[in-house]
């Protein structure tokens, strides 16, 4: 649709899929009217509201942020609500499930394997002194370099892309994936975190960051720019550093150690109690 | 941790073979172009040439270098590929056993042959 | 809560190949995999072979098949494999070091990621690729000698 504002009928192919009635998923072919601007997930709710309303899939935020509308749209996984009909369809649009995942109905996946490789990974500060983390007495101090370390791998949303782009997820089930060892690396290269060598077991195993060939699909479809594959080249990097021995040890950043010392100002009020 | 051993030294072996293996292919299919170690004259994979490699000691223990590294290099990429499939632990074990095992007799098998084709050449040159 | 009846939708082998919509890191990749699986096999055959030199057997000189038009062919199959597997392996070990994938950046939309760092070197790999691949193809058509 070029001119504007006028509609066109895009055939949205659905997959479909009722884990009480279907033995296997199908697809489903949706005529839509579809102007400039609208979004896949703008098609979507069109076809709930007046073709059929039994259609599932989960969304949240609308806005590229929640990381819940993943799915296979023309065969590229990418987000139903950043990604304009018309750019990427002329006449037909296919809508899928994320693949590389268990389909719990229709476009709604199962993300939990994800959740759970990355929790496996201590996706957090890990440092000797648990104390100062539990109860903060001061600031660690980073200057910018530091924090652009592992900034870009902090964007990451889990919406689930690169795991579904993943051609090693494809046929492994164990493989750690994209995501995790992104998130992985996001706290190795944290001045703050001392959690490396318990993470190096994980993701230097059989089924972790070695099952990365740099096909370079994660990097390719990421919708916030994370670029998993280069976080998981530098993460192999420093497992291989770590076992040489070539690597520098140096111990996490100390609070206190930076600009203004890291004293906390007598003017700013106590943190609210803890509710959990 | 012990993957990233293996890996280590798949890379590592995988660099090394890249010259020798390039010297190799260097020889023995551009030969035409490059005439290196064809002393005869000729095709390069001749008798006459390939006495003469074997009898040179430099070729005896760079082929059985190359055995070596491209063995480990080849037989971990293959297990690499296998593991990929989603086997249970027991069968991944299993599996790295048969290409250890296959691996050693294969690096037997050839670093025989080559220092028997070294003596072999070097008494047929000695006469 | 009830357990609920789930669809395993994981891709299998097809997931390797892609579907077309994939970039060239991507060929490359399942590219590698093919060559090397290829080189093995031909090098196992080769161990074998090439050892029974030592007892005086050169199948290689005095055997039929290797004199066959369709052997010639494969070994220069092996060759252009060889040549692909070596430059790309060059390629992969630069980037799974982390040497070719560049520092972490300020993702900002259009996106740059590592695939736009390494491209240059991938390019010049395979062409540098595509030369031997010429200068072999040159001498198996027989006409260096």
């Amino acid at each position: 649709m070029r001119e504007n504002g006028k509609a066109r009928t895009i055939n949205f192919h659905v997959t479909r899929y009722n884990p009480e009635s279907d033995r296997a998923p199908y697809v489903k072919t949706y005529q839509v009217p579809v102007c400039e601007g609208m979004t896949v997930l703008d098609g979507l709710h069109n076809i709930k509201e007046n073709l059929d309303p039994s259609l599932a899939w989960r969304y949240s935020c609308r806005m590229g942020v929640c990381g819940s509308c993943g799915m296979l749209l023309n065969g590229r996984p990418a987000l139903a609500c950043n990604t304009q009909i018309l750019h990427i369809a002329e006449t037909d649009l296919t809508v899928a499930p994320l693949p590389n995942f268990e389909i719990i109905r229709d476009l709604a996946p199962d993300l939990f394997s994800m959740f759970e490789k990355h929790r496996s990974i201590d996706p957090y500060i890990v440092r000797a002194d648990q104390a100062e983390i539990e109860d903060p007495e001061g600031e660690f101090y980073q200057t910018p370099e530091q924090l652009e370390a592992y900034l870009q791998f902090t964007y990451c949303i889990k919406c689930g892309c690169c795991m579904a782009a993943c051609p090693t997820l494809a046929t492994d089930a164990r493989y750690l994936g994209p995501m995790p060892l992104a998130a992985a690396q996001r706290y190795n290269a944290d001045t703050r975190d001392d959690g490396r060598r318990g993470r190096n077991r994980l993701t230097g195993s059989s089924h972790g960051a070695f099952r990365c060939h740099y096909a370079g699909e994660c990097s390719r479809v990421c919708p916030k720019g994370v670029d998993p594959a280069k976080a998981i080249q530098h993460l192999k990097r420093r497992l291989v550093l770590d076992y040489l021995h070539l690597a520098r040890r140096k111990p996490p950043c100390e609070k206190m150690t930076g600009p203004g010392r890291g004293e906390r100002l007598a003017n700013i009020a106590p943190a609210p109690a803890r509710t959990v | 941790m012990r993957e990233t051993k293996y890996w280590t030294w798949h890379m590592a072996a995988g660099v090394a073979i890249f010259f020798l293996l390039g010297l190799h292919m260097l020889i023995m299919h551009m030969g035409g172009i490059t005439h290196l170690f064809a002393a005869h004259g000729g095709a390069a994979v001749s008798k006459e040439n390939s006495l003469f490699r074997d009898s040179a000691l430099f070729f005896t223990i760079t082929y059985v270098l190359l055995l070596g590294l491209a063995l480990y290099h080849g037989l971990y990429g293959l297990r690499t590929i296998v593991f990929e499939l989603t086997l249970k632990p027991a069968a991944e074990k299993a599996v790295s056993l048969v290409l250890l095992v296959a691996g050693l007799g294969l690096f037997g098998l050839g670093a025989w042959a080559a220092i028997a084709a070294h003596a072999i050449a070097q008494a047929g040159a000695r006469g | 809560m009830a357990e609920l009846k789930r669809y395993d939708n994981r891709l299998g082998l097809w997931g390797w190949l892609g579907g077309g919509r994939w970039g060239v890191e991507r060929y490359a990749y399942i590219l590698h995999r093919l060559t090397g699986l290829g080189i093995l096999c031909y090098f196992l055959l080769h161990i074998v072979v090439t050892s029974l030199r030592a007892t005086g057997r050169y199948l290689w000189v005095e055997g039929q098949f290797f004199h066959r038009p369709i052997f010639k062919f494969g070994e220069f199959l092996v060759f252009a494999a060889f040549a692909y597997h070596a430059l790309n392996g060059v390629r992969l070990v630069l980037v799974e070091l982390g040497f070719a994938v560049g520092k972490p950046i300020e993702p900002v939309y259009p996106y740059r990621t590592s695939l736009n760092v390494q491209r240059p070197l991938l390019i010049s790999m395979m062409v540098l690729a595509l030369i031997f691949l010429a200068a072999g193809g040159y001498e198996f058509l027989g006409l260096a000698r």
